[in-house]
């Protein structure tokens, strides 16, 4: 007779077995037939495909964007999480409200909304006409900082709400442990409450880099065609291009950037773990 | 406190009061421009009107790409729950090597890019000869759910005291009896919140859902995009806010249910 935990380990079987046939299996298919060639495996299509300057600045694009987006989400996350685990009452309630409707709305609300503010008659451009920082209208919409403001914006929940949580549970004595043995404020939070926090960036900026990546719906709508990321590309190729082999190319590229971060962020999760 | 806490205080609050202002911005802009007479986006508007409320009446296949929608969002969160609960009973309470590695494979699918995902879908259902449009989205839209229904169950689960379930077996419930009649009913909080996430990510999916529609079956985002590309008037931004009231109605009850600072915990 089978044990009845062994037998309640058989309860993760469908679920599983679906996600192993319909999402784990059609990616690996795509990673193995961008190395199959006519005469047995080869790396011709990804040869091709770095050997292209455009791909290759294209690639450089969609990384510096993702990595500015990441970066501007958590210098406006740390200090945000920081005020946050420390709001009471209304105040907390104003914060949660803040961060827990721009997620319950779509990408395609958000990004429409930036390429309606960013338009040289839009809502930015009157405001800074207005008060005199500039004479003509500034041309913003499809330029690549529109873009990382507009990304940083549809991710920034995403960063503030692990930091938050790891910053609410931190020993609220502790910092003032380390004070009253005489530590000075930058040393306290240098040392304890900036190291303590780590695991909260790095789940948060893992998670909103690997989204920066791969979003298409944002750059399509804020920078359009004139600045392509790798998803656009593979749209492109797609949907409009038909050229297939290019589309499942760039696809494992990016899979395979995406897949990176995952297996990166969650070491660099278990050695700040161990190190605690 | 220290002068230099005071100032890390204030800079802390000041960061902060601008990260809710900068989160609101695109939400209060498009509900402004919504309710403009003209047919450009100017702010404020010239005139307050509501037709671009009205002209939503005249969108070709709006309210199609909306049943599709709610439709693929409520069965597929079904499906995921059904699948979800299972999976995370096995992590909680199965013997096994491998559970962290379950975990981060059924939440995994929140870190892939959607759109190499709706590509290998659709290369992987051409090659087993599904070419149904509704049956494929459906598919596409469990593993869109799955991982978000899996992240609040997971956590839920693992603070849940599961002598409750043994206490009820003693009394005479059936092993799945017990689950529905004590552990859904206790984890509630964790099905609304992890649902109701799972449910929007469905509603708003493009990446993957474009790969795999038909001329006859589109989606909300689909549909909208498609406008915007075609016709990009205010009537946009009536769309939008109609979804931000929905936004906003489904939040309160949940806040009301659960708790937003619950909602978060997960």
């Amino acid at each position: 007779m089978i044990a009845r935990s062994n037998r309640i380990a058989l309860l993760a079987v469908p679920g599983l077995a679906f996600l192993a046939i319909i999402y784990a299996l059609p990616l690996f298919l795509l990673l193995f037939k961008s190395i199959q060639g006519a005469e047995g495996l080869t790396l011709a299509s990804y040869i091709d495909f770095f050997g292209d300057e455009f791909n290759r600045t294209v690639l450089w694009r969609t990384l510096r964007v993702a990595l500015l987006t990441t970066l501007l989400a958590l210098v406006i996350a740390y200090p945000t999480a920081f005020a946050m685990a420390r709001a009471k009452g209304i105040w907390l309630t104003v914060f949660l409200v803040a961060l827990v409707l721009p997620m319950s709305l779509g990408v395609i609300v958000k990004a429409f909304a930036w390429s309606i503010l960013f338009r040289s008659n839009g809502f930015i451009n009157t405001t800074l006409q207005a008060i005199g920082i500039t004479d003509e209208p500034v041309r913003m919409l499809f330029t690549e900082t529109a873009l990382v403001i507009g990304a940083a914006n549809v991710f920034l929940p995403f960063m503030v709400l692990p930091i938050y949580s790891v910053i609410r549970q931190l020993n609220k004595s502790l910092p003032e442990a380390a004070s009253s043995l005489g530590a000075t404020p930058w040393f306290r939070f240098t040392r304890v409450t900036l190291p303590l926090s780590l695991p909260g960036v790095v789940a948060g900026s893992a998670f909103t880099f690997s989204l920066a990546i791969s979003m298409y719906v944002i750059p399509s709508l804020i920078v359009g065609e004139r600045q392509q990321t790798l998803s656009m590309l593979i749209a492109r190729s797609f949907l409009y291009l038909r050229n297939e082999p290019l589309g499942s190319t760039i696809s494992a590229v990016l899979l395979a950037i995406a897949i990176f971060v995952v297996l990166f962020s969650s070491w660099l999760a278990g050695r700040l773990g161990a190190r605690q | 406190m220290t002068q230099t806490d005071r100032i890390t205080i204030f800079f802390a609050w000041t960061i902060g009061i601008i990260c809710i202002i900068f989160l609101m911005l695109p939400i209060v802009i498009t509900v402004a421009t919504s309710f403009t007479s003209s047919a450009v986006y100017t702010l404020p508007p010239p005139e307050w009107s509501l037709r671009w409320y009205r002209s939503l009446d005249r969108r070709s296949g709006l309210w199609e790409a909306v049943q599709l929608s709610l439709n693929l969002a409520l069965i597929s969160t079904a499906i995921s729950i059904v699948l979800g609960t299972m999976a995370a009973i096995a992590v909680a309470r199965g013997e096994f090597r491998g559970k962290q590695a379950i975990a981060t494979f059924t939440v995994s699918p929140l870190m892939m890019p959607g759109l190499v995902v709706g590509v290998a879908m659709l290369q992987f259902f051409r090659e087993i000869g599904l070419r149904d449009a509704y049956w494929s989205l459906l598919l596409a839209h469990v593993v869109i759910t799955l991982p978000f229904v899996m992240r609040t169950l997971l956590a839920s689960m693992g603070a849940f005291d599961f002598s409750l379930i043994d206490a009820a077996r003693t009394l005479g419930m059936s092993y799945p009896r017990a689950i529905l009649k004590v552990l859904i009913p206790n984890l509630a909080p964790a099905y609304l919140t992890g649902g109701l996430f799972a449910f929007l990510a469905s509603m708003d999916n493009y990446p993957i859902s474009i790969f795999l529609t038909d001329a006859r079956n589109k989606t909300l985002p689909i549909k909208m995009l498609q406008y915007l590309e075609e016709q990009p008037d205010p009537s946009l931004a009536a769309m939008s806010s109609g979804l931000i009231v929905m936004a906003i109605v489904v939040l309160v009850v949940a806040s009301r249910t659960v708790g937003l600072n619950k909602m978060i915990d997960t």
